[in-house]
């Protein structure tokens, strides 16, 4: 017993009874989660000729690195497409928590004569949309952001939803705050980024952790705008072509010497989406707890 | 009739008006100035696309650009209804989003519950990090994952079924398979996640209540039927109406992954408005069929969410959007 008892209720044979199925279902919806994650790694680990025989399987037959050395055998793409995710999340996450924070500071303060305006002006895109073939020719023809990396970075720059969340976050602060230090002669700006921005820092971190996370896991924008003209692109990008097309499989052949046939076609997916993730997943679990926060605080309306 | 006075008064009047609202003005101008970026960028990216539903009733061609093809009204949107495309994504689309909804919201509760009972703090903390993991990859990792369990030769679930002297399942060819395939990924996916909303609100319940009815003789059981389901309910009916409101938007990134680009052999059960629009742009190039598919699914998914918010203003007005 982990507790003590606080009284003879928690012992009664119903407490125990539910107390023992929530550990069960737990437990089984959490294995559940993770053994796909386990098959990707062993797979990756395993010769493709095990594969063949076996099938994919969670504890690899006959270990082998080889499919991981393919993959490394031509480094300059997996580097290249993790140096463009990096570069996009970096610059996109630092100047999309800049706005939406400035954004979600200005329209909850109850002095703002046209704050309902600009929400709803924000809030009405969540309704109503031009769908994607006018989007995609805004950004190809009239922005003319076709194989740029512009065209990823930037729709992902705002949402309405991190706006409604920054704002809810700032309601939390006493609006005193801000008026004191106006009557000391401060000036808007100045009071969101000497006052505020200090103040929010975990609001801060869990919007910022959801930019990022969003450009990190980017590929739809990047599919779209992003020919196979450009030679690096976005991590998940790359690794769905890794997935998906043959071509890829032929260079790879062709650039680490290997005859086609003897390509480990399944083993190197695996490997490639294990190089591609693996980093994200160790980090996450530190991370975790801000995303939790949003939510709950994202589940209250703005 | 006016008099002197009131013509000798208006104007007075009138630039007292100007001068408050100019005022006003000079006042916010730095907070003004402060939403400019989010105005200027929801102008370009949200509301500068949406006169580009125009496309929907021309037939759009490359050479005469978007103002010289030729206007055929409500012909685009005519083939769709007689081709039985619309009824096909409109129903693949809601159904898929009804068992979502339902399914999810259910699995997510009783995730919530079963969690609250668990008093280990580290098997609380370690689940839940497990838990979440699957909404954290990318809807390519996801694919991924799918191939590696459903792959004909290769499969998990053929090489199970082989070991109990099943026959192997060809479930890229089988359309009838796919709803369930989808719908279990979905609720893999996305009900850790889900439940922390739940969660949350379990924890807000009052720990007096629950001990007043154990005192009163309650097991567990009746515990979380009479004291925390009822609890739950609100947030229930609130986050259903919300869903319910987005019926129409399918999640292209799911189903795009899942069934594979141009896996036509499966579009009877897995085709939604997101894929099909995303086709007609990228493989068929008839953006006029696409935009028409995206305006109707605009339309009426607003006449949606606007039923929705005017439920959610019966059930409880403080949540309501507008």
């Amino acid at each position: 017993m982990e507790e003590a008892v606080r009284s003879g209720i928690r012992s009664d044979p119903s407490s125990v009874a539910v107390r023992t199925l929530g550990y069960g279902v737990i437990g089984l919806f959490a294995i559940c989660c993770l053994l796909p994650f386990l098959l990707v790694l062993g797979t990756s680990f395993t010769t493709e000729g095990a594969v063949q025989k076996h099938g994919f399987n969670l504890w690899p037959r006959e270990l082998s690195v080889f499919a991981y050395k393919i993959v490394f055998e031509n480094p300059s793409q997996i580097i290249g497409a993790y140096v463009v995710t990096i570069g996009i999340t970096l610059v996109g996450t630092a100047v999309g928590l800049f706005l939406v924070a400035m954004t979600g500071y200005s329209l909850q303060r109850p002095d703002f004569k046209y704050r309902n305006g600009i929400s709803f002006f924000i809030y009405f895109t969540t309704l109503f949309s031009g769908g994607i073939v006018p989007f995609y020719l805004l950004v190809t023809q009239y922005l003319s952001l076709k194989d740029n990396y512009l065209a990823v970075l930037l729709p992902g720059l705002m949402s309405p939803f991190l706006i409604i969340m920054m704002k809810s976050f700032v309601r939390s602060i006493p609006h005193a705050i801000t008026e004191s230090a106006k009557i000391d002669g401060a000036g808007d700006f100045t009071i969101f980024l000497k006052l505020i921005l200090p103040m929010t820092t975990p609001a801060l971190a869990t919007i910022g952790l959801f930019i990022a996370l969003g450009y990190w896991n980017e590929w739809y924008n990047a599919m779209l705008f992003l020919s196979p003209d450009v030679k690096y692109r976005p991590l998940q990008l790359f690794l769905y072509n890794v997935i998906t097309s043959a071509d890829f499989i032929r260079n790879s052949s062709a650039s680490s010497n290997v005859p086609l046939k003897d390509v480990p076609l399944e083993t190197m997916k695996m490997a490639t989406a294990v190089v591609a993730t693996g980093p994200v997943i160790l980090f996450y679990p530190f991370v975790q707890r801000y995303f939790i926060k949003g939510i709950t605080v994202g589940a209250v309306k703005g | 009739m006016k008099t002197a006075a009131d013509t000798a008064v208006l104007p007075k009047v009138r630039e007292r008006q100007t001068a408050s609202r100019f005022k006003h003005l000079r006042s916010s101008r730095t907070l003004i100035l402060m939403c400019v970026p989010a105005v200027v960028f929801f102008l370009i990216f949200a509301y500068l696309p949406m006169p580009g539903l125009y496309l929907a009733f021309i037939k759009y061609n490359y050479t005469d650009g978007i103002f010289k093809s030729p206007f055929v009204a409500f012909d685009n949107f005519r083939f769709l209804v007689m081709t039985g495309d619309l009824w096909r994504l409109t129903f693949n689309t809601i159904a898929y989003n009804l068992a979502f909804i339902v399914l999810g919201n259910i699995l997510q509760i009783f995730v919530a519950i079963m969690l609250n009972e668990v008093r280990k703090k580290w098997f609380k903390k370690v689940s839940q990090t497990i838990m979440f993991l699957p909404h954290f990859i990318s809807y390519v990792i996801v694919g991924l994952i799918a191939y590696n369990v459903l792959s004909y030769d290769y499969g998990l679930l053929n090489h199970i079924l082989a070991a109990f002297g099943a026959e192997p399942v060809k479930t890229y060819s089988n359309p009838h398979i796919w709803p369930l395939i989808i719908i279990i990924t979905f609720l893999w996916q996305s009900t850790g996640y889900g439940s922390i909303v739940y969660f949350a609100a379990i924890m807000g319940l009052d720990s007096e209540i629950v001990e007043a009815s154990e005192i009163d003789g309650a097991n567990a059981f009746q515990r979380i039927r009479y004291i925390v389901l009822p609890w739950l309910k609100p947030t229930f009916i609130i986050l259903l109406l919300f869903s319910l409101g987005g019926v129409l938007r399918g999640n292209f990134g799911l189903f795009y992954n899942l069934v594979g680009a141009n896996n036509t052999s499966l579009y009877a059960t897995t085709d939604i408005i997101e894929t099909y629009v995303f086709r007609s742009l990228m493989n068929n190039f008839n953006f006029s069929m696409g935009s028409a598919v995206s305006l109707y699914q605009s339309v009426f998914g607003f006449i949606v969410v606007v039923t929705a918010n005017w439920l959610v203003k019966k059930a409880s007005p403080e949540n309501s959007l507008f």
